[in-house]
């Protein structure tokens, strides 16, 4: 009988292995205020290698031209490498090609969604449509952690269409009440809209428990992935969600382009949000008729530069390898909660010592706003998140108005988050923290 | 660190001066930072049978910056006319706006003169500014009452 490895935890990273993939971030190697950059913002948007500059550069160079029109070599040459890009991030999260729609950012392909179901409601998409109108009484469930990009959009479609919108609230550590979850998942839910991990707790939510629920009752599954596609390997297929969306700027890719993964049934049932050239079939004077997924939904110019750095970007997450570096933040995580744990008049945010999180936490200074926190450490060149995050509904549940966030990356050194604990505790001295 | 956060500016953002909403305000403003959630409610309160300001009371929250502002601001305030004060108001928004180069005067400012470093900081002229904009809305609306 054969014998197999047990199965164990990927390789963290060695700080020499760190020490070497930093020097592929120019940004890294400036200085701020006359010290060395501690980017602690990763979270809000990632730096970038110079592979993927370089990339976005020499296609401008090099390739440049408008994509799916001109029979000239340039036209088909950029078509290509397009395509090429779409298939490898499509890999890259567990999706297939005719999967992945691009769009600007990740609100924008929530929008999308939301959007779409708003136009099927309306009558547009023919009888494929009819799974995705909605009526008054019916549900859309979200959570009370959601970054407002994936609550914003629902809220405005419930209010066009007489649907109500519903939380699941979370408990004081952080994570969902899935008791709740049960509760308020029921046969009038027609849409559940969740975020994998969380931009301010750090917690990872239980997806398949959260999709189980939702198929349980019929109802579509909406997942913000922002915050685990660029952390965590991510398995859509296996994760059996509807519909999900990602930014490439937090994933070492350019601004400008972001990703929505759609099953293809879905996809190729909905009826589009943004119309125009590049998306149709035929068109006469009075109406026309759609691509299939994905170009039904990539109305106008495309992304071309963008979408060939992110495949840049996958290709460089793919070479250090995405479960080394959720590991490597596993123990980011950790260390910024101990460390946070030890200065007084410290509060975080979300799980505690020893819970699950990925590498960012956020806290509280008692009697400090974070605007003066982030002040202080900027003269000590640390760059930290600070204000609600895009979660006012979240701080008000955790009776904060505002917090402050580090939030590291495979770049991201032990001693880096030495230098913000110290300067952090420096700052809590500064300003007088009595605790 | 020190030329933002001045004494005068970490003392009162600790003891706030002028904190704290009266009954039968000439007129009341409500401002909020979007980027940051900051809020203050801030009321121009007139001396009986006179166009002076008897008194500017204010209640909020934000960081040591907005809150030791509305204080400075509060102390600037009684005494002067509405006129007066909104003219004060633009020359503070002066030299909030200068980027380092103008520095606040003191004759017509008063301790306000301490938030002149914020000036060298682009992202928190907004905080600084926060009482003395919904001061300048107070001003029109008791104008138009």
């Amino acid at each position: 009988m054969p014998t197999f490895p047990a199965l164990t935890s990927p390789r963290t990273l060695t700080s020499s292995e760190i020490a070497a993939l930093r020097a592929d971030f120019p940004i890294l190697h400036r200085e701020v205020n006359g010290r060395p950059l501690v980017y602690l913002d990763s979270g809000a948007t990632s730096q970038k290698p110079r592979s993927v500059i370089e990339v976005e550069r020499e296609y401008y160079e090099r390739e440049n031209a408008a994509v799916h029109r001109g029979a000239h070599t340039l036209a088909a040459l950029a078509t290509e490498r397009f395509e090429d890009a779409r298939a490898t991030v499509a890999r890259f999260v567990g999706a297939r090609e005719d999967e992945i729609v691009w769009t600007s950012n990740a609100t924008e392909a929530l929008n999308l969604v939301a959007y779409a179901i708003g136009n099927a409601t309306a009558g547009r998409g023919g009888p494929a449509a009819e799974r995705f109108r909605l009526a008054s009484g019916d549900e859309i469930v979200v959570t009370e952690m959601e970054h407002h990009a994936n609550l914003v959009p629902w809220q405005e479609l419930a209010a066009r269409t007489g649907a109500v919108l519903r939380f699941i609230p979370i408990s004081a550590d952080g994570t969902l009440r899935m008791d709740e979850a049960a509760r308020l998942i029921t046969s009038r839910t027609r849409i559940l809209a969740f975020t994998h991990v969380s931009n301010v707790l750090g917690v990872i939510n239980p997806v398949q428990e959260l999709v189980a629920l939702a198929r349980s009752v019929g109802a579509l599954t909406v997942l913000d992935a922002c915050q685990s596609a660029p952390h965590l390997p991510l398995d859509l297929a296996a994760l059996d969600v509807d519909f999900a969306a990602f930014s490439g700027h937090k994933m070492l890719g350019p601004t400008g382009i972001g990703v929505l993964f759609g099953r293809s049934e879905l996809l190729n049932a909905l009826p589009p949000f943004l119309t125009g050239g590049s998306m149709i079939t035929t068109v006469t004077m009075d109406s026309a008729e759609y691509l299939p997924s994905p170009h039904r939904f990539e109305a106008g110019t495309q992304r071309v530069s963008q979408a060939i750095a992110l495949a840049s970007a996958v290709d460089y997450l793919d070479h250090i390898g995405i479960d080394r570096i959720a590991q490597h933040e596993a123990t980011l995580g950790q260390h910024l909660v101990v460390g946070l744990n030890e200065i007084p008049g410290v509060t975080v945010l979300g799980p505690g010592i020893g819970q699950a999180r990925v590498g960012l936490a956020s806290f509280d200074v008692e009697g400090v706003h974070s605007h003066d926190i982030g002040q202080f450490l900027d003269d000590r060149s640390i760059a930290v998140r600070v204000g609600h995050h895009c979660t006012q509904p979240l701080h008000r549940r955790l009776g904060v108005t505002s917090s402050t966030r580090a939030s590291g990356y495979l770049y991201t050194t032990e001693n880096e988050i030495d230098d913000f604990l110290n300067a952090l505790a420096d700052a809590t001295k500064f300003f007088g923290v009595n605790a | 660190m020190e030329s933002l956060y001045q004494e005068v500016i970490l003392d009162l953002s600790r003891r706030p001066h002028g904190r704290g909403l009266e009954d039968h305000a000439a007129a009341e403003s409500h401002q909020i930072n979007p980027t940051c959630g900051d809020e203050i409610t801030l009321q121009l309160h007139l001396e009986p049978g006179t166009d002076r300001i008897r008194a500017i009371r204010w209640e909020g929250h934000g960081c040591a910056i907005s809150q030791a502002s509305a204080s400075l601001f509060s102390d600037l305030a009684p005494g002067l006319t509405p006129a007066d004060l909104a003219a004060r108001i633009e020359l503070f928004r002066v030299a909030m706006r200068s980027r380092g180069t103008i520095e606040p005067d003191e004759e017509l400012l008063g301790d306000a003169v301490a938030l002149g470093g914020v000036s060298r900081y682009a992202a928190r002229v907004k905080c600084a500014m926060l009482a003395w904009v919904a001061g300048e809305q107070a001003i029109i609306l008791a104008a138009a009452a």
